[in-house]
């Protein structure tokens, strides 16, 4: 992932919305981002810090939630999940079979934040 | 300073590129025009792949080609070198493709009128995958020395492409990658996913690859325009 354009996309959506809400500082931003989306926190923690100088987010906390990649075996039906810090396996853990549907998993979501 | 307050956001980090990316394909739909965004590392073909491509719809199809380099225009001179409308996007440092940057060269291409238009990503199995570029399709190309394990260091690439075309099988005798493996990993994260193995050097299997094609673009030319 590039970190620097979906920071700066991060930083548009919580300044729209500081706004909406009056708020005079943002002290926390959450994300949900899919265990098959590519992220590195330390450096959206960074970007962040320094796109969001001079603005209302300046300081701010980025917390990122990682939500697991959930799967369909399309040959017996299971549904099962592949956390955030494990590796991305092949085939339905259950029946064995390569048919398998990705069912989420590509969520990057602003989802809260935290304001005065 | 007053109370804390939560504000409830859930807003799509990267929905403004895919608002447009939508708009656009919705655009070129209308217009007849299928855009094929065609993906891999540096080096893996994509360049080659396209050249094929161009040669077997020639006479048939009006294909254009967008160019996307970091720098350089090598490869669109390359293009042009084939009488082949082009034109070069560079990205200004960017490691990927965006909608609105796909829209200002389609522009620049005057491609209204065109059948096809085949976009050359940047070079890049991470970014590409998470922009939507407007495409109606997307290929990705992995080559015979890259390695077979692409699959488990860049799932999103092979979850997202319609088509993978593993590039540089003259080079498996020279090689322990295993073909069948990358099948059944690419599989494994994407069912649907159809697979060609070919050597744009020899032309080997290129002839299923653009059989698919023209199949694909049949499907695109003939369903009603509201439902592509």
């Amino acid at each position: 992932m590039h970190e620097l354009p979906v920071t700066e996309a991060i930083l548009k959506i919580v300044l729209k919305h500081a706004a909406k809400n009056n708020a005079v500082k943002v002290a926390c931003v959450r994300l949900k981002v899919g265990r098959l989306c590519d992220l590195e926190a330390v450096w959206i923690q960074n970007y962040f810090t320094y796109l969001s100088r001079g603005t209302v987010a300046e300081g701010a906390k980025i917390e990122i939630e990682r939500l697991p990649a959930v799967f369909v075996c399309q040959n017996c039906g299971e549904k099962y999940e592949i956390g955030a810090d494990e590796p991305i396996t092949i085939g339905c853990p259950h029946c064995g079979a390569k048919e398998v549907e990705v069912s989420s998993g590509r969520e990057y979501v602003v989802s809260e934040m935290e304001v005065y | 300073m007053g109370e804390i307050k939560l504000v409830e956001i859930k807003e799509e980090i990267l929905s403004d590129n895919q608002e447009l990316a939508d708009a656009l394909r919705a655009k070129l739909t209308k217009e007849g025009t299928m855009l094929v965004n065609i993906m891999s590392s540096p080096g893996a073909g994509k360049t080659s792949l396209i050249l094929h491509t161009l040669s077997a719809l020639k006479g048939e199809l009006k294909v254009g080609v967008l160019e996307a380099d970091i720098e350089s225009t090598v490869d669109s001179e390359k293009i042009a070198a084939q009488g082949i409308p082009v034109v070069q996007v560079r990205t200004g440092g960017a490691c990927h493709l965006e909608a609105a940057m796909v829209q200002y060269g389609l522009e620049a291409l005057d491609a209204v009128g065109l059948n096809m238009v085949l976009v050359e990503n940047v070079g890049n199995l991470v970014c590409p995958a998470e922009f939507d570029t407007g495409a109606h399709l997307k290929i990705m190309i992995l080559s015979v020395p890259e390695g077979d394990d692409k699959p488990l260091k860049y799932p999103l690439m092979f979850s997202i492409s319609d088509a993978l075309v593993i590039n540089k099988i003259d080079y498996l005798p020279l090689s322990d990658f295993d073909p069948e493996a990358v099948k059944a990993r690419a599989k494994a994260l994407n069912p649907h996913i159809k697979i060609f193995t070919v050597s744009c050097r020899t032309g080997e299997g290129i002839e299923a690859w653009i059989t698919w094609l023209k199949d694909r673009w049949r499907d695109f030319s003939t369903s009603p325009k509201e439902r592509r």
